[in-house]
């Protein structure tokens, strides 16, 4: 069994800053991460192979740097780990990255077919949720979102059950592979890594393939020529003109202060003092 | 980066939305997209559809008569069995068929689960741009799509075009946009249209279908007044205070982040950017320092009420009333005079 598990290298999103003139985001200094929900892919892909047996390989497409998370994710127990890397991909929207990824976990599979294709839910910086779906389109996958659970896996007839979060339930789900999925966060808990793993992973040599070598057909596809979104304006949310008003509370009991909250409340929005009592009536 | 539109989509008109309907049942948020769908189509002078696909019945019906009812001008229809639960095969091939014989210059469907599983493999197939989870949409002096998305968590914002191609695809999360009011209207047109595939070629199969146990779950998202309590809560016993003063309120209840990490309160009660976007007539938050993921979530509401310790918890830069307190003890007081309050009126009326 092989697995491809796709992760992203992202800044570490609590610690972001806008460039208070140019707002433009300042990237310096903050330091990166492997995107958070793809843990519980790689997590979900670890346990796969420690059950069944096979391999998993790690692929992420980003500068020259992202062998950081790679590496982390070898220490963590995945078997190989591909990095993605080119001029021409720097500028990709979702669907140049699908397209790009695409063609890398085709290239990985010519040397040992692929079954399954992870991918975390979404990530903390684009936070699209749309690179998954994207690569399952591309390369002809069974596509499974949202996933909350992997029920079993019959490699002899190439089909697999999993529960899949659904508006209002789960979906239990089965389809065939090749298959894609999409990993719902909190679904496990990532293991630590063992020793000889991390010290495998310090001295491990990471495929690094351009473009070229990953075998893309047509570089105008990829990157910034390739997106068809355009990002025109990035800027800081406008911070609200007024404060909030505050209700008076020196020298007042809680029950006073209270009073005087509702008092506040409903002096400001008369009709919510009708609708709080429709409401309070229905429950 | 601008250039000219080829021939070939410049013949790409209206607007579409995507009516997602699932067990019989039209998310809230198609509607939502109906009115604002609506406002672009006017703006653009050109037709509002509404795109139905779903199993034959009173269902769909129902769903086409309510499209006329929230705006749309016409109705594109896939009335099949096999849509009868939502599948990523069927559906997708049956939007992409749609758009690629009816040609839209704007699609938008709702950022739920089943929209951004569908609107992805969509977008891929049509090659064309497809912007996340928007909170704005407007047309610009050219006649595009300007679609504003929060990133990064919120911290920023951005707008995000799709010069070169057609359609111009987003997807908005539920509660973003205000829901449409009903007119009378008189039925519009409507354009049935085959699904080329049939159930053998469809690989995945729904073996089960298990609803959420807990039936109040959906409706946070809904809820017309909300409580709510962050790590300031202090521990979990403390979130009986929460849920005390939304019971006396009729209330939905949520948390921050950290409460549904910690599993004082399940993930499904979370808000903000990574939760629930609420927009109830009144929230309280209680304990929540107001981090902009959390604001992010909840700044649709009418009023918003913050208590906080911290008189300089950012949550009063956004809340419209404030109340500098330990929330263990205004909660309980709240929760009392908001008691006495509504019943007396109750029996007085
Ligand atoms: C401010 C901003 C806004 C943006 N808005 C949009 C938009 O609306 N539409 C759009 O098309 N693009 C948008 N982009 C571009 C988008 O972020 C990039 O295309 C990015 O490379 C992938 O998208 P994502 O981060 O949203 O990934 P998601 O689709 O959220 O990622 C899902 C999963 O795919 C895998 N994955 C994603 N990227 C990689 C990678 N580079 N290597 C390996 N695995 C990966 C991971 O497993 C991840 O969990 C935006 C970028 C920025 C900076
Ligand atoms: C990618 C990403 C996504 C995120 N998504 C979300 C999201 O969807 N929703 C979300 O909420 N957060 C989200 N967060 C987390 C967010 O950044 C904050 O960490 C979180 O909102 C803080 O929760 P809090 O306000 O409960 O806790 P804290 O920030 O710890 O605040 C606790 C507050 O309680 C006050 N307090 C303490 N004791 C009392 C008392 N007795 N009475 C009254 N007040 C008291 C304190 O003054 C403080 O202001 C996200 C973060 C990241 C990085």
């Amino acid at each position: 069994m092989h697995i491809v598990v796709c992760i992203k290298q992202v800044p570490d999103s609590a610690q972001i800053r806008v460039h208070p003139v140019t707002n433009t985001i300042m990237r310096q200094g903050v330091p990166t991460i492997i995107n958070p929900y793809d843990l519980f892919a790689l997590e979900e892909a670890l346990r796969l192979r420690d059950k069944m047996g096979g391999k998993v390989t790690v692929l992420t497409m980003g500068p020259p740097m992202a062998d950081e998370s790679l590496r982390k994710a070898l220490g963590l127990g995945a078997d190989a780990a591909v990095l993605l890397t080119d001029r021409f991909f720097a500028g990709s929207d979702t669907l140049a990255t699908s397209y790009a990824l695409a063609a890398g976990i085709r290239k990985i599979g010519e040397e040992e077919p692929v079954d399954i294709v992870f991918t975390g839910k979404q990530t903390i910086d684009g936070d699209t949720a749309q690179v998954g779906p994207g690569i399952a389109k591309r390369l002809g996958l069974n596509q499974l979102t949202y996933v909350a659970a992997i029920r079993s896996l019959d490699l002899e007839n190439r089909s697999i059950v999993v529960e899949r979060r659904a508006e209002g339930g789960v979906q239990v789900l089965s389809t065939g592979l090749p298959c894609l999925i999409t990993m719902l966060e909190g679904t496990n808990t990532l293991r630590r890594g063992a020793m000889d793993d991390m010290f495998r992973a310090s001295r491990a040599t990471i495929a690094t393939w351009s473009a070229q070598q990953a075998g893309v057909d047509d570089i105008a596809l990829c990157g910034l020529r390739g997106s068809p979104t355009v990002v025109k304006k990035v800027f800081a949310p406008q911070p609200r003109k007024e404060k909030a008003k505050m209700v008076e509370t020196a020298g007042k009991s809680d029950a006073e202060i209270a009073q005087a909250t509702l008092d506040t409340l409903f002096s400001a929005n008369p009709k919510l003092e009708t609708d709080l009592r429709k409401l309070a009536a229905a429950s | 980066a601008k250039k000219e539109l080829s021939e070939h989509f410049k013949t790409y008109k209206d607007v579409w939305v995507f009516i997602e309907m699932e067990r019989g049942k039209v998310h809230t948020v198609s509607w939502e997209l109906l009115g604002e769908g609506r406002k672009l189509a006017d703006k653009l002078g050109v037709q509002l559809a509404a795109v139905i696909l779903g199993p034959p019945g009173n269902d769909l019906k129902q769903a086409i008569s309510d499209a006329w009812s929230y705006g749309a001008d016409l109705a594109y229809v896939v009335s099949e069995p096999l849509l009868k639960d939502y599948r990523n095969e069927p559906y997708s091939k049956a939007l992409t068929d749609l758009v690629n014989t009816h040609k839209p210059e704007i699609l938008l469907l709702g950022a739920s689960t089943l929209g951004r599983d569908l609107a992805g493999s969509v977008a891929t197939t049509l090659k064309t741009g497809l912007t996340a989870d928007c909170t704005e949409l407007a047309i610009d002096d050219d006649r595009c799509l300007a679609a504003t998305r929060p990133t990064f968590g919120g911290t920023l914002l951005c707008t995000i075009f799709t010069l070169n191609f057609r359609p111009q695809m987003a997807t908005i999360r539920p509660r973003v946009m205000a829901m449409p009011e009903r007119r009378d209207a008189k039925p519009g047109r409507v354009i049935e249209f085959k699904l080329s595939m049939v159930e053998d070629d469809i690989v995945t199969k729904i073996l089960d279908f298990v609803p959420d146990t807990s039936t109040e779950e959906a409706h946070l998202a809904y809820a017309d007044i909300v409580v709510a309590g962050g790590l300031g809560m202090g521990n979990p016993g403390n979130f009986r205070l929460i849920t005390d003063l939304a019971a006396v309120l009729g209330a939905e209840y949520g948390g921050s982040r950290p409460t549904i990490q910690k599993g004082w309160i399940s993930a499904d009660r979370q808000i903000g950017q990574t939760g629930k976007t609420i927009r109830p007539k009144l929230y309280i938050a209680a304990g929540i320092s107001g981090a902009i993921q959390h604001r992010v979530g909840v700044e649709g509401a009418d009023m918003i009420l913050a208590i906080n310790t911290d008189a300089n918890a950012p949550i009063f830069e956004f809340a419209h009333y404030g109340l500098v307190g330990d929330a263990t003890r205004i909660l309980p007081a709240l929760t009392k005079a908001f008691e006495a309050r509504l019943a007396v009126r109750r029996m007085a009326s």
